[in-house]
């Protein structure tokens, strides 16, 4: 399991840095560094421009994970060079963003997008296995999630923009429903896609979604 | 009230559908034209709820022109853009306006359209559609609470004869059934002997088939949906056909082939009847009619 992230254009980093102009980046070597958007190599890429454009990198690091509590030691660790900032520049996923925005009350700002939460299925190969619904039915769909594998979410069966096994929205992609069948019919369980599935509940857990684990 | 539709479904006639695709923006008056011009001729007008996800003048304020100007209306009814509670309240609406007969559709994937950075709803899906429409039948609503005062509806889906692969298809063709579809306008059908095939199989449920008529206007269009189309297959022999007709002369052709198709389906008795679509191309509905011999 990976969170995906992809870069930002730079003219949009800088426009958010507007007015900020000494900056200590933060990198992250799990899932960011796998992912190519920030590890030693694009943080050091990221200085170099930033220094271009007229920024002053107090200092830049790359961080084991950033989104644990060990975030914590590593910004002590760096007290100077983090207190010198006025901003504080994070390439790694959103989850990292916020890690650091816990310890710190200066601008935090996301160097990255974050797409999803991924499963490699081949190398190289990351897919959204996953949408963390809170009612999980992959028990009747062959292991195959219907929310997030098919693009309109659906749970009764194939819309009518499939096409040749394919999905609607790019014929690249295999139509969840062709999937499902194929796995339930090989499983001799077909039966389980003739199964009416109610409307889900969109509110397993309410918005903002916590839990507490003591 | 029983709906007109719902009786002449139930008449055994050879029922004939079209429909009415609204435009982009206010200025009705080609629609309102198209209305009049066919609503005596059919038995019924669909309107198309921002077909292929582009955004434009919505299903049930053409419905409300089809009902005004006497016309028996079909509101269709996406889920794309719409949750539950909005899909509910516009059922409630057009039952208290007179329309009485919703055709219910998945729709089509946002990035299809012109609004290609929009949310998709998609928080029921077609099937789960139907069967709460039955359920404010019983009077109650999706969410099980009652309501104060019922609807009733024909309610109807879609089903494409030439899926491939086929059986998944057919399986949701069967739960449709099953949450309470009572007639199905298919996806555009042009060879009749695989129709036929299809026939056969949905002959064993109690539900009305129309068949989909899709105007061909070229050559072109016809291989472009052989293509692009999802579940649209036009014999070869018929691409040929339409490639040789005179220069200017192809969509008198397609008008041609569109009225044999439905002159055959209905002497052989194939299906319950058919939904014409003659998309952006309304006004030559009754000509289709004509070389039908209807
Ligand atoms: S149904 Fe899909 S989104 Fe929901 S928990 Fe299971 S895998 Fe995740
Ligand atoms: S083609 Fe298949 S995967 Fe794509 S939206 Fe339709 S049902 Fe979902």
């Amino acid at each position: 399991m990976k969170s995906l992230t992809r870069q930002k254009r730079f003219e949009e980093v800088k426009r958010m840095s507007d007015g900020l102009d000494r900056v200590f980046i933060i990198g992250c070597g799990t899932c960011a560094t796998m992912a190519k958007t920030g590890g030693v190599e694009e943080v050091g890429a990221m200085k170099a421009r930033l220094q271009e454009a007229g920024k002053l990198v107090t200092g830049a690091v790359v961080i084991p994970t950033a989104c644990d509590e060990m975030t914590a030691v590593l910004l002590e660790e760096n007290k100077k060079a983090v207190e010198d900032a006025r901003c504080i520049i994070v390439m790694a996923c959103a989850l990292g963003v916020q890690q650091v925005n816990l310890y710190l009350s200066k601008p935090v700002l996301p160097a990255l997008d974050t797409l999803f939460i991924g499963m490699e299925k081949s190398p190289g190969y990351f897919f959204e296995a996953c949408d963390q619904c809170g009612q999980c039915i992959l028990g009747e769909t062959a292991g195959i999630c219907p929310l997030t594998a098919c693009h309109k979410g659906l749970l009764n069966g194939p819309c009518g923009g499939t096409d040749k096994g394919k999905c609607e929205v790019d014929p690249e992609k295999d139509c969840a429903f062709t999937l499902i069948y194929e796995r339930l019919r090989e499983q001799g369980r077909l039966d389980l896609m003739r199964r009416y599935h109610p409307p889900r509940n969109h509110q397993v857990l309410p918005r903002p979604r916590e839990v507490r684990i003591s | 009230m029983v709906s007109d539709l719902k009786k002449a479904l139930g008449n055994n006639k050879f029922v004939i559908t079209s429909e009415i695709g609204p435009p982009k923006g206010t200025a009705l008056e080609k629609m309102y034209q198209h209305i009049e011009m066919l609503k005596g001729k059919v038995d019924a007008l669909n309107v198309t709820d921002h077909q292929s996800s582009v955004m434009r003048y919505p299903s049930i304020g053409g419905c409300l022109a089809v009902r005004e100007r006497g016309g028996e209306a079909v509101l269709q009814m996406t889920c794309r853009d719409r949750n539950r509670i909005a899909l509910q309240a516009e059922l409630l609406l057009a039952y208290s306006r007179g329309i009485k007969n919703v055709l219910c559709l998945t729709g089509d994937a946002v990035p299809v359209g012109d609004h290609g950075e929009a949310r998709g709803i998609f928080d029921l899906d077609s099937v789960q559609l139907l069967h709460g429409i039955r359920q404010m039948e019983e009077g109650y609503d999706f969410g099980g609470n009652e309501l104060q005062g019922a609807v009733e509806f024909c309610a109807g889906a879609t089903v494409t004869p030439e899926a491939e692969p086929l059986e998944p298809q057919l399986i949701k063709f069967e739960k449709k059934i099953d949450a309470g579809a009572e007639f199905f306008q298919t996806q555009a059908i042009y060879d009749l002997e695989r129709f036929a095939g299809f026939m056969e199989h949905a002959r064993q449920f109690p539900v009305k088939i129309l068949a989909g008529i899709v105007l061909l206007s070229s050559a072109r269009m016809a291989r472009f949906m052989n293509e692009n189309v999802p579940g649209i297959f036009v014999p070869r022999e018929l691409i040929d056909e339409m490639a040789a007709a005179p220069k200017g002369k192809a969509l008198e052709k397609g008008i041609e082939i569109a009225g044999r198709t439905i002159k055959a389906l209905k002497e052989e008795a194939l299906c319950d009847g058919v939904h014409i679509m003659a998309i952006n191309r309304e006004e030559v509905v009754p000509e289709i009619l004509a070389a039908a011999g209807l």
